[in-house]
């Protein structure tokens, strides 16, 4: 991705408001990046489209499963420093709590940064850090597999 | 549950789990077939649901959302009455990227019902269920709150407060 790369040529950290602006779907449902130093918050923005049950209200349940994900996402791209964006290989998500009609914020901690794959524990909140409303681990590919090296 | 009444729920399962459904509908969500306990669905492929823009390839929250939103009905069409559902947790295996420019099938089984709890597993493909996008397993809790999305419960269009 153009946006990578320049960020590594230049060695310096990507700018990961224009990155999440460069990702239709995550500029669709709302995400928007808060990074204070090196401490990165996502935002969900709350809009009525993002609304899976009209009656409770509550938020879809695949709009926070697509947040946690991003997140997640946008972390690697941050602290690996790669050209690529990192793609899911597996992601399980635990809905903790429903997802109420307002903003949405949250952190990613990657586990283990190995060469090719990463672990990543995301979690989502509304008003209390302390109670999420929902959490996700799963493991990134970082970069595409090398064709030239055998196995 | 007989034909008909399969067939009766299909068309309450049309009007009230996805064109009342926000996201469903903003996504373009539809459902294409549905049996006792399972149902299809498509998502139009569309730019905004673009993840890399390098290759049009659609984000995977795209398919967390399908195989979520499918899996949801496959419970309600496994259960004898309508009940609140609420997804407990979700596992997603990603197996290829999705093609760009073709739409997204997804289809999900609900295989077991207990007192609380409904198991499910679902399946994410354009045209061959044999070759996959993503596979999910999922669990929801049943009679998860009293938000039970129902003709009456839309009629009203009042949000009964209560949670999880």
């Amino acid at each position: 991705m153009e946006l990578l790369k320049l960020a590594r040529d230049s060695g310096e950290k990507v700018d990961l408001n224009a990155l999440i602006n460069a990702i239709p779907y995550a500029k669709f449902i709302g995400i928007e990046v808060d990074q204070k130093g090196t401490e990165i918050t996502t935002v969900l923005r709350f809009d009525p489209k993002i609304i899976g049950n009209p009656i409770l209200p509550a938020l879809h349940g695949g709009v926070i499963g697509s947040f946690l994900e991003t997140t997640a996402i946008i972390q690697l791209a941050y602290e690996s420093g790669g050209e690529f964006l990192p793609k899911p290989i597996d992601i399980t998500i635990d809905y903790l709590r429903s997802g109420r009609p307002q903003d949405t914020y949250a952190r990613a901690r990657i586990t283990k940064h190995g060469r090719r794959v990463a672990n990543v524990h995301v979690e989502a909140w509304q008003d209390e850090h302390t109670k999420p409303i929902a959490a996700a681990h799963g493991h990134f590919l970082l970069k595409p597999v090398d064709k030239s090296t055998p196995g | 549950m007989d034909e008909k009444t399969i067939k009766e729920n299909l068309e309450m399962m049309r009007e009230v789990l996805i064109s009342h459904v926000p996201f469903a509908k903003a996504i373009g969500m539809e459902i294409l077939d549905a049996n006792e306990g399972e149902a299809w669905i498509r998502v139009p492929y569309d730019e905004k649901l673009i993840g890399n823009p390098d290759t049009g390839v659609i984000h995977g929250g795209v398919i967390t959302s399908a195989l979520d939103n499918v899996s949801g009905v496959a419970v309600q069409l496994a259960l004898p009455e309508r009940m609140a559902i609420a997804t407990l947790d979700l596992r997603i295996d990603y197996m290829k990227p999705a093609t760009p420019h073709k739409d997204l099938t997804a289809h999900a089984q609900c295989y077991k019902v207990t007192r609380n709890i409904a198991f499910v597993r679902g399946t994410a493909y354009h045209s061959d269920i044999e070759d996959p996008i993503a596979t999910c397993v999922g669990a929801f809790m049943l009679a998860a709150n009293r938000a039970v999305i129902s003709p009456d419960a839309i009629a009203k269009g009042l949000p009964k407060k209560e949670g999880i």
